[in-house]
């Protein structure tokens, strides 16, 4: 018995749990940091081109996404490039709509200074891409930025 | 068996580990901002516009792209790596040529009277123009309106454009405007 009870003595020593608070904390502002507040799911695949000259987007809030891309399901939507509005895959002619919502739940005084950006694949044809311009001038939506990523010089 | 208890981790230094990896992350790891090229497109053309305005031939430089991604700018097959250096001399045309576009006087707050290019870059593509390729020229192009104001900004200011005021920053970007004209798309030898 005595064998027993000195082993029970010798006991392991406690973890000291002081620094835990500072391990999650340090998770916590790496997830904060690195998580993107993303409005809607991209359902098409993007690969956006590089560029060099790339200027950084001003206020994201006025800018509204036209996404253009191979739909992540083709089985559904097709295998060629489609547009994505919001939550959903349009047709161009939707886009009339879209900018008019746009619109709409700005205010008044922000209207001027809203942009739409294209964010499309690199592999997409410029037809795809004309036909979203020829869209929006008839719209009015002359602000216009092409989302690439930035490349070194 | 000797008695002996294990001592206890010194755990002090463990809020400076950790708080060297959050300054580390906080550094390294951007949030994803996007990033991205713009531009202005011009107002819909009206219909019953016969007559299009008249631009003399030496103030266009011509860049076609066509739907297997080759480039002619000035009637000739040229390379994307030659595009800036050509676009940077016809809206420059530091030796006034003949050839090259004319230009006009203009007062400019901060600058004085200067001559600003009369020249337009117009870019033609094809509907099966890949985008990637679109890009890269449009690329190509505003990097030669970049450096040419960077340029001048030196000249003028002694300081590069990004570190000009916004003032100063306006001034340039009237002697040196983005003179991009992107025609209608057209469907010529397409494959796509």
């Amino acid at each position: 018995m005595a064998r027993f009870k000195k082993k029970n003595d010798k006991g392991t020593p406690g973890l000291n749990m002081g620094s835990m608070s500072d391990i999650i904390f340090m998770l916590l502002f790496f997830f904060m940091v690195i998580t993107t507040m993303r409005e809607s799911s991209l359902i098409v695949k993007i690969t956006v081109p590089q560029a060099t000259e790339v200027q950084k987007l001003e206020k994201k809030s006025l800018v509204s996404y036209i996404n253009v891309g191979v739909p992540l399901e083709p089985q559904k939507y097709g295998s060629e490039p489609r547009i994505q509005l919001n939550d959903e895959i349009a047709e161009v002619s939707n886009i009339a709509d879209f900018v008019e919502s746009e619109r709409a739940s700005h205010n008044e005084a922000d209207r001027p200074f809203l942009s739409t950006a294209i964010k499309a694949d690199k592999e997409v044809r410029m037809g795809t891409i004309s036909d979203i311009k020829q869209e929006l001038r008839k719209n009015g939506a002359f602000k216009l930025i092409y989302t690439t990523s930035r490349r070194a010089k | 068996m000797a008695k002996r208890s294990t001592p206890g981790l010194n755990t002090s230094s463990m809020a400076d580990i950790s708080f060297l990896l959050l300054t580390f992350f906080l550094m390294t790891s951007s949030i994803n901002t996007d990033m991205g090229i713009s531009r202005r497109l011009p107002p819909p053309a009206p219909e019953n516009q016969e007559d299009k305005p008249e631009i003399h031939k030496r103030n266009i430089f011509v860049v076609k792209i066509n739907s297997h991604d080759a480039l002619l700018f000035d009637g000739e097959i040229g390379d994307i790596k030659d595009l800036k250096t050509r676009a940077k001399d016809f809206l420059g045309n530091p030796q006034d040529r003949e050839d090259l576009p004319e230009k006009m006087e203009m007062d400019i707050p901060l600058l004085g009277t200067y001559k600003v290019s009369k020249g337009v870059i117009s870019l033609q593509n094809d509907r099966g123009t890949s985008y990637d390729m679109y890009i890269q020229v449009q690329n190509e192009l505003t990097a030669a309106v970049n450096e040419m104001r960077d340029e001048l900004c030196h000249i003028k200011f002694g300081k590069a454009y990004a570190d000009a005021s916004s003032a100063q920053q306006e001034a340039i970007d009237k002697a040196i405007p983005v003179a991009i004209s992107e025609a209608e798309p057209t469907k010529i030898g397409g494959n796509k």
